[in-house]
């Protein structure tokens, strides 16, 4: 089912596809959509919906289950609090994707803006996943409880950017992971993490993510699997257990 | 390293009426209370919290907690409490860290506000045989209604906005489940259907076996987004969104990992024993246009069905943050002045930051009218309400409802000891401990909790009557009933209050 966005206020658009879900709908395309917000806000169907145009602002907000691909680039908040489903984007994405992020995937082609992954977290089989293709800002994984966060700093954005990533990565970070082809600088982490190597269940992991990646996208895995790649986690889960005075 | 502070308090224990029966000893979380190997039963000063609770259920009344404020000479800046906090830091390097609401002698101006009565002019109201009305609707309402005749009948022709609606203008301060035990948590929840009021989950999400509650729960969305989720929304009759609480504006949270346990875990949706952090402030607002696309988020998520709330803490601005707040798009502001309560808070802030609730509702409510948006949110205050007068001298104020946390507690056993942080309430209620949770029956919660929200409604429809009226709609923002003594002019100004004895205006 096509439903064309233009001129559409975000409520109007959003109630229509409420509407086509409920009526069983599990195919949308919206057309000419132009920077509405909160598209596919809260829905729990596993439906697909493809996005022609920039949606807006928590795109995926609170989503439980359906598959978005969106062929531009995204705005700011893509999946807050997004709880299961997954979200493609073919092109840069803005800043705090996937805030408190839960389950579900996240994969952006090209440039991050800034605290991407802020505060995602796992709980037991959910485990949210998101993959940059590109490179990120400042405070990549910032507060991160839980889940894979994988940031590729391939050519593939359009910010311009030289380094991989910004400073204060993984700054307040106590759970979840963190691989990154290439490496940062001590002074580009959060006092909470640390690089540490590969070993042979991370390859696994990144391997089956990665692969996926590149096929949503028509990349080659192999080719990006060839970087020198770093994993970064916590020091400790209780970043804060002796600040006080009992 | 040897500790110098000194025991605040003296258990003292009658020796001709203890009996060794050891009530104390297992009653005692914090172990002031021991046995030695003849049997005998003796206590530790140094660790006794002042809970009070040993004293309570001591069946032969032989123990009393004395007040034991180390004596210090001739100094009026360097006290007791100044002392021990200086010690307490230097042995461990820590921030000081406490519980509960602000409890330093900051000015209470509910005491200073006085309510009016109707004498032979305009007769008072009985409300034992006239009706009463204290339901109060809270939401956004429309800037005018349109009404049209529908064969000779009057019809609502405007879409009105969502509403609660409460049968008594008081309803339950966020707890969140985690900071509060799971019993505290139904007591809430059963007292407020009980009741046709709201209770408040706070940020730690909603229990499974809660949801049954749903039509009677505010669930919160905080910086953690701990257990948010599509089901939770539409669990809820509203949304709360918590930017700050009164007992620490401008910080977050952290409730410790030794907290997080099997069913907080699963609340929660975190692994058991991580830290639970909420960070200070909301990553996806740093305006208010920012907080305006996260009340329509949820707008959207619920379909426009639900209020949304904003709660925030009474700071030196709140009036324009309020306005902002009320443009954003939300249907409620709940403001929690600096005496509402809290499981932790560094000790400094709790202290030392934020104003009273009295002057915020104030200064809130004479803003939104003077804007002329007043109409367009409902004003919820918090923030150390003691009994049913602070209530409506609230209502009469500005506010259309309260919040009430700590008095709720108290109602369920709480006797204010400010150790909550740490886990060890032998009242059963700021636990996670199985064996101390056991000590609060949710039966005997709520049942305490329907019986204080009841005598506190009767008060107020007794108020109210006294006072002419027949409905707190009348009151409501009516500070022609309040009347101010022993206050400067600037305090009177602020509170839009003139002098008890000046004549009716």
């Amino acid at each position: 089912m096509i439903i064309d966005a233009k001129g559409l206020h975000y409520r109007e658009l959003n109630e229509q596809v409420r509407a086509a879900v409920a009526d069983g709908e599990t195919d949308l395309t919206l057309l000419n959509v132009n920077g509405q917000r909160y598209i596919a806000d809260a829905i729990d169907t596993p439906v697909s919906i493809t996005i022609e145009g920039v949606p807006g602002n928590d795109l995926g907000v609170f989503m439980n289950g359906p598959s978005l691909v969106v062929h531009a680039n995204g705005q700011d908040h893509i999946a807050n609090t997004m709880n299961d489903g997954k979200i493609i984007v073919h092109g840069d994405a803005g800043d705090v994707l996937g805030y408190g992020m839960r389950g579900g995937k996240v994969f952006v082609k090209g440039d991050v803006g800034y605290r991407v992954g802020i505060h995602m977290k796992e709980y037991k089989d959910k485990v949210p996943v998101m993959v940059i293709g590109g490179k990120a800002r400042d405070f990549f994984g910032e507060y991160m409880a839980g889940g894979t966060l994988i940031l590729l700093g391939l050519d593939t954005g359009g910010n311009g950017q030289e380094e991989i990533a910004g400073n204060y990565f993984g700054t307040g970070m106590h759970g979840g992971v963190i691989y990154v082809r290439g490496r940062l600088d001590d002074y580009q982490l959060g006092k909470e993490v640390k690089q540490l190597e590969m070993d042979d269940k991370d390859r696994e992991v990144l391997r089956a993510y990665v692969t996926e990646f590149a096929a949503d996208f028509g990349m080659d895995a192999e080719e990006i699997l060839k970087g020198d790649f770093v994993k970064i986690k916590a020091v400790s889960h209780r970043p804060y257990g002796n600040l006080y005075a009992y | 390293m040897k500790t110098y502070q000194l025991p605040e308090v003296k258990i003292e224990r009658d020796k001709d009426r203890c009996i060794d029966c050891q009530v104390c000893v297992r009653q005692c979380a914090f172990e002031a209370h021991k046995v030695d190997e003849d049997g005998d039963v003796y206590s530790e000063d140094e660790k006794c919290v002042a809970c009070q609770r040993c004293v309570s259920l001591c069946p032969t009344n032989a123990l009393t907690i004395k007040d034991n404020t180390p004596f210090v000479k001739d100094n009026a800046n360097w006290t007791a409490e100044t002392q021990k906090y200086i010690w307490k830091q230097a042995e461990t390097g820590g921030v000081l860290l406490t519980g509960m609401g602000n409890p330093k002698p900051y000015p209470i101006y509910w005491d200073h506000m006085l309510l009016n009565a109707s004498q032979v002019t305009n007769p008072s109201i009985d409300p034992l045989r006239e009706p009463m009305e204290l339901r109060t609707y809270l939401g956004s309402k429309p800037d005018k209604i349109d009404i049209k005749m529908v064969d000779g009948e009057p019809v609502l022709n405007t879409k009105l906005a969502p509403q609660l609606m409460v049968k008594t203008p008081i309803l339950f301060s966020a707890m969140s489940f985690g900071a509060v035990s799971y019993s505290v948590c139904e007591g809430l929840a059963r007292a407020s259907k009980e009741l046709g009021t709201f209770w408040n989950t706070g940020e730690g999400g909603l229990p499974q076996n809660l949801y049954e509650y749903g039509p009677n729960t505010i669930v919160q969305v905080a910086s953690g987004r701990f257990g948010v989720h599509s089901e939770y929304l539409d669990a809820a009759a509203a949304i709360e969104i918590k930017i700050g609480q009164g007992a620490k504006p401008g910080i977050g949270g952290h409730l410790p990992g030794e907290k997080v346990g099997p069913v907080v875990s699963r609340t929660r949706m975190i692994p058991e024993g991580s830290d639970a952090i909420s960070p200070a402030p909301h990553h996806d607002i740093y305006s208010i246009e920012d907080l305006s696309q996260l009340i329509y988020s949820l707008k959207e998520a619920t379909e426009y069905t639900k209020p949304i709330s904003v709660k925030i803490s009474a700071v030196h601005n709140v009036a324009a943050i309020a306005s902002g707040i009320a443009r954003a798009g939300a249907d409620i502001i709940a403001i929690d002045g600096f005496r509402g309560g809290t499981g932790a808070a560094p000790t400094m802030i709790r202290d030392n930051v934020g104003i009273p609730i009295e002057l915020a509702i104030a200064a809130v409510d004479t803003r939104l009218r003077d804007e002329a948006i007043r109409n367009r949110v409902s004003v919820i205050a918090a923030g150390g309400f003691r009994n049913s007068a602070d209530v409506i001298k609230a209502i009469a104020l500005g506010a259309d409802a309260v919040y009430l946390g700590t008095a709720a507690l108290v109602a369920m056993g709480c006797h204010v000891c400010q150790m909550c942080y740490t886990g060890k309430c032998n009242w059963g209620i700021a636990t996670q401990d199985p064996y101390l949770e056991k000590r609060l029956n949710p039966d005997v919660a709520a049942e305490r909790l329907f019986n204080l929200v009841s005598g506190w409604s009767h008060e107020i429809a007794e108020m109210l009557g006294g006072m002419g009226l027949n409905a707190i709609e009348s009151l409501r923002g009516n500070r022609l009933h309040l009347r101010s003594i022993g206050l400067s002019t600037e305090e009177m100004d602020i509170l839009g209050l003139q002098a008890a004895g000046s004549p009716m205006a």
